[in-house]
């Protein structure tokens, strides 16, 4: 077992493109074990806030340090909003990111039997991802996170392309990786996935950290004004 | 019946030796080229579109221009390496099969590069956060694109086969149309035609047409079969 990677923290972490700052200012500890919704409004900088932590960009002010004090440990994944399969099979997709941390071939073939059979994606193994449906394609981006055992999993907009039906199936899973111990940070605009998924939340509003609470008193007594009317704006749609 | 073409069909059902000597010799030189082209241009494209470095654009620009680069020159530039007094002369490769296959992997080279770095661009641009997110750096990340990238590059491997095939200037000048030895399809059907002996030159033209058809349908075909495939 690897070291613990969490809880992350960030230090007055900010980015900014020239004189642009599209983030500042951002001070947040996430701990092991829970799920964190960050909400706010489009261009409030939820993507690039999740991009920072997952380390795909590094942050041009401030500091994001990981508890094993490695730079950007393995043991996360990430789940987009359109997840980018390999035009391959399911189970090399799955093989993939397995074969990268130098897993040997007979443990690999183990994880992803295990993987596959999790997942519901047994009778698809063979198929080309790119030609899976897009509730299916996401699916196997989730069953690809879990199969890296990740200890934090982002996810962004996961179901914002997705049916309901196909958006139950991917927040029930969601769940399972949250029962499993798997830390949760996710970004949403769906109003009520926050609700059923969110057990803390971080709002962001242009750029900053404006609100950081537990679910419960969040939904009910948001404490800032932008909070409220984002809230607000849920029930007047 | 008589002509060249009634001339050219008894050739080639007859299978006639020299026909076949000429076949075999042009298939050698123009696939060992292609081969040779793929396995430095394949991953120099890939690097060329992944790469950030001062002097990237003129380096594509070079390439994309080189795609125009005139038979006839590049065959003039391996002739000046390999002769007696150039560089690399003391090898005494000029007038040899290596010659004309090193004159063509330089024809076809800049073809390989060029799709590559275009085919595998567009590829990271959409693949890079997700495999960045994956654990593949951009060294790891080269045979990927290049994998997922498959059917796009066929095409560009293709058009180089097809450039090398057709060439004469290339392979006539550093290979000198020896009989037997440096004769191909192309520089065959120059002089046959010159002699006035059109019945062995229309069957070469006939041959070398229908490669070219046969290699396009079946890459169309692989195309379109892994479209539906693959996705």
């Amino acid at each position: 077992m690897t070291a613990a990677i969490l809880p992350l923290e960030l230090r007055a972490m900010g980015y900014a493109v020239g004189a642009a700052a599209l983030l500042s200012d951002i001070t947040l500890t996430i701990p092991a074990g829970r799920r964190l919704m960050v909400m706010g409004a489009n261009g409030a900088g939820k993507s690039l806030f999740l991009r920072l932590c997952h380390g795909l960009i590094d942050p041009t002010s401030g500091q994001r340090i990981w508890a094993d004090g490695s730079a950007r440990p393995a043991a996360q994944a990430m789940v987009f909003q359109r997840p980018v399969l390999l035009r391959r099979s399911v189970v090399a997709n799955l093989d993939y990111p397995l074969a990268l941390t130098g897993m040997a071939a007979q443990e690999r073939r183990f994880m992803i039997a295990r993987t596959l059979d999790r997942f519901g994606l047994k009778d698809m193994a063979d198929r080309p991802a790119r030609l899976l449906s897009g509730g299916q394609q996401q699916r196997l981006a989730l069953a690809r996170a879990w199969a890296m055992r990740p200890q934090v999993l982002f996810l962004d907009e996961p179901t914002s392309a997705l049916d309901p039906s196909a958006t139950r199936i991917i927040e029930k899973m969601v769940a399972q990786f949250s029962e499993d111990g798997i830390t949760i940070v996710m970004t949403t605009h769906n109003l009520g996935q926050a609700r059923r998924l969110a057990q803390d939340v971080a709002f962001l509003h242009s750029g900053r950290l404006i609100e950081r609470a537990r679910a419960a008193d969040f939904f009910v007594e948001p404490q800032t004004a932008q909070a409220r009317a984002f809230l607000a704006g849920d029930l007047i749609w | 019946m008589d002509g060249p073409f009634a001339t050219a069909f008894s050739l080639i059902a007859s299978g006639d030796a020299a026909l076949m000597q000429i076949i075999g010799l042009s298939l050698r030189v123009t696939l060992s080229a292609v081969l040779l082209a793929c396995l430095i241009g394949l991953p120099l494209g890939a690097a060329l579109a992944l790469a950030r470095f001062p002097g990237r654009g003129a380096v594509i620009v070079m390439f994309n221009a080189l795609m125009g680069l005139p038979p006839v020159v590049a065959g003039l530039v391996v002739y000046l390496a390999l002769s007696r007094s150039g560089p690399l002369g003391s090898l005494a490769l000029l007038f040899t099969p290596t010659a004309m296959i090193i004159a063509q992997t330089l024809l076809i080279l800049p073809i390989v590069v060029s799709l590559t770095r275009s085919v595998v661009e567009d590829l990271w641009a959409e693949y890079r956060e997700q495999l960045l997110s994956l654990g593949a750096g951009r060294l790891r990340a080269v045979p990927t694109l290049l994998w997922d990238g498959r059917v796009s590059l066929l095409t560009g491997v293709l058009a180089g086969f097809g450039r090398a095939s057709a060439e004469v200037g290339a392979v006539l000048i550093v290979g000198g149309n020896i009989a037997g030895h440096t004769r191909t399809m192309t520089t065959a059907i120059t002089l046959e035609t010159n002699r006035g002996n059109l019945g062995l030159a229309v069957a070469l033209g006939i041959i070398l047409l229908t490669l070219t058809l046969t290699l396009n349908a079946a890459a169309w075909g692989a195309g379109e079969w892994a479209k539906r495939r693959l996705g």
